[in-house]
């Protein structure tokens, strides 16, 4: 924190509040709560868990890219379908499947080095029908390769030896894990000055690029990220169903929850997708029995936040009640001349957190 | 022999994706931006020439006459609904909407007509079976020359509309600079507003081709964005002629693909995509699109 005397006040740029410092020590207690839960809680209720940190890692990757790299990519089931076969094609050859499934997800990484390369020549709705094109071709190619079951599919026999409750409790603590890793990564990064350059290039790139920000260098950290972060996901959506076909694990569903998520919890915003991931959840466990109303009722949904809701739920929340739970930003503090009172004063706030965080 | 034969199937089917990809490449031009529901759109026409062709028992290309004025009508009532404030909320937001809009439109037309599969063919009588055989493998169908008739009609009046007359000039202008364009008079947002109608109305003649040269269903729409998407990236972005050449192009690689075995056929469109993606020449493709 830097303090600025001046004869009219006192300012300080802080990286955070004492609630969002608070709140930080909260999270890291409850994320050691959250690793001791299988020997607490039900099979069913870590499944139920798996599935929810799943969906938090996916759009955590997807408001990586989107949120603060400015690509809309509507082909991360890409990822999510290499980090699953990859797992088949490695436990194939005997590499034990929890550790085939952190490999997986490396190369689902490594692989995104060249696919960025390819993809990141287009911009705005090009990269985006761009990334799904890749991930078309990925489906066809695998669904060739009748060593990986072809079109109609494949088992994961390799996690057959554990017991079924170890075997959940297993994917459960692994799935923890990459949430965890991945989040903080984005996290540090994003408070890190590359996370500064990250920001300003979604803002404007053109002015961010003009100001010494390396964008390309910017987005391709963010795009390999975000696909280590779908492959990860994908090898775990594996390790839980135990079976795969090509056209769903590569189906274009994924991405849209991915979207959806981010959009209702905030784009842009860190805790956003954790937000949108838990209301996606609950809408999913009561609505989604209701088929094509369903799904017609979440694409309503998608469009009203994008157009009305720009930031989502948390940024809504963030602006009215300044509230911060992970400080990503910078934020100015002005304290009155003649006052010792520590809080900062809301509006001086707001007008310096301009933007996002 | 049979590889003419190939070729020429070929660019009969890209001529399919060409009139698909009139209209995306249209509304990039001028907003800059991909309509991502562009291909449910044109799946709507297609299941509304289906309502007119069966319930008033007329031609599907009578249908067409109907349908097309109307859409050109929804296609202005889009943009004024949903385009206009997602343009005003940056460049990502028109991406966002437009895939919500997507998957409102396949999971609509599911609930409304079922996921059945169906087909104009058989309604367009016998211009769909005809063909000249020219020698024994060669064989050129009648539907075909029509189609491409009608890509070649389509993106090259579009072309010269573009070209020669006010409204055109109107529309090129508000595509290079839309603030500036203002300031000499023009509203841009009606521009933009009759660009999205004439895009939404030859998807809409696209999707009925589709329907009368094979079969179509609610989810049909992305399979042809992607298709349309291709066409206009082959072929150069931000020109009419090119979008036809690409669509040829990316019917001539599924066809050929497709000849060698069937599961290449898709496979093939793809890759002469990927390659065109990864040349040298597309190094400028990002250059000229950054253009506000």
């Amino acid at each position: 924190m830097t303090a600025i005397e001046t004869g009219r006040g006192r300012y300080a740029v802080q990286r955070g509040t004492r609630r969002s410092r608070r709140s930080l020590t909260a999270i890291a207690a409850g994320i050691v709560a959250l690793a001791v839960a299988p020997f607490v809680l039900s099979s069913y209720a870590i499944d139920q868990l798996t599935e929810l940190f799943l969906l938090a890692l996916v759009a955590g990757m997807w408001n990586a890219l989107a949120g603060y790299g400015g690509l809309i990519s509507i082909g991360q089931q890409a990822f999510i379908g290499l980090g699953a076969y990859a797992t088949i094609v490695l436990s194939h050859r005997g590499v034990p499947p929890y550790l085939a499934i952190v490999a997986a997800a490396v190369i689902g990484g490594v692989l995104a080095v060249p696919i960025s390369l390819l993809v990141l020549r287009l911009r705005g709705g090009q990269f985006a029908i761009g990334t799904w094109v890749v991930a078309e071709v990925l489906a066809l190619l695998i669904a060739l390769d009748p060593s990986v079951g072809g079109g109609t599919g494949v088992s994961l026999t390799g996690l057959n030896v554990y017991p079924p409750a170890d075997r959940q409790a297993y994917t459960y603590w692994l799935t923890l894990g990459f949430g965890v890793l991945l989040l903080g990564a984005i996290f540090a990064l994003l408070r890190s000055s590359i996370g500064a350059g990250l920001q300003a290039i979604r803002d404007d790139e053109e002015a961010a690029a003009s100001l010494g920000v390396r964008v390309y260098a910017g987005k391709r950290l963010l795009f390999v990220l975000a696909s280590f972060g779908c492959a990860a996901a994908g090898a775990l959506t594996l390790a839980k169903t135990l079976f795969i076909q090509p056209r769903s694990i590569f189906g274009l569903e994924s991405t849209a929850s991915m979207i959806f998520m981010v959009l209702v919890g905030g784009l842009g915003t860190f805790e956003g997708p954790l937000i949108g991931a838990i209301v996606f959840f609950a809408i999913q466990h009561w609505f989604a029995d209701f088929g094509a109303w369903y799904l017609i009722g979440l694409g309503t949904t998608a469009v009203a936040f994008a157009l009305f809701v720009p930031r989502g739920l948390w940024g809504w929340a963030e602006q009215r009640l300044h509230v911060q739970l992970f400080p990503v930003g910078h934020r100015l503090d002005v304290r009155a001349p003649d006052s010792d009172d520590r809080r900062s004063r809301p509006n001086a706030d707001r007008s310096a957190s301009r933007g996002r965080n | 022999m049979i590889w003419v034969s190939v070729v020429i199937q070929g660019v009969l089917l890209g001529a399919v994706y060409a009139l698909f990809a009139c209209g995306l490449s249209l509304m990039f031009g001028v907003m800059r931006i991909i309509n991502l529901a562009h291909g449910d759109i044109a799946v709507v026409g297609a299941y509304l020439v289906w309502v007119v062709a069966t319930r008033a028992g007329v031609s599907p290309f009578v249908a067409m006459v109907a349908v097309v004025p109307v859409m050109l009508v929804a296609g202005y009532g889009l943009h004024l609904a949903l385009l206009r404030r997602s343009l005003a909320g940056g460049p990502l937001v028109p991406l966002l909407t437009t895939f919500g809009l997507a998957i409102v439109i396949q999971n609509v037309l599911q609930q409304v007509f079922s996921p059945d599969v169906r087909s104009l063919g058989a309604a367009a009588g016998r211009v769909t079976t005809a063909s000249w055989r020219l020698t024994g493998e060669l064989a050129i169908s009648w539907f075909g020359i029509a189609t491409l008739a009608m890509a070649v009609l389509l993106l090259g009046g579009l072309a010269l509309f573009l070209r020669h007359t006010g409204l055109g000039r109107e529309m090129r202008a508000t595509a290079q600079d839309p603030d500036a364009a203002q300031l000499v008079g023009i509203d841009a947002r009606a521009v933009y507003a009759r660009a999205t109608a004439v895009a939404v109305a030859t998807a809409a003649l696209a999707g009925a081709f589709l329907a009368i040269r094979s079969t179509f269903e609610p989810t049909s729409g992305p399979t042809q964005l992607i298709f349309a998407f291709e066409a206009v990236v082959i072929g150069g972005t931000g020109s009419l002629w090119g979008t036809l050449v690409g669509g040829i192009i990316l019917g001539i690689a599924q066809t050929v693909g497709g000849h060698i075995d069937p599961q290449y056929s898709l496979l093939g469109g793809h890759l002469v995509f990927l390659a065109v993606l990864a040349s040298p020449r597309s190094k400028t493709l990002a250059a000229r699109t950054s253009r506000p």
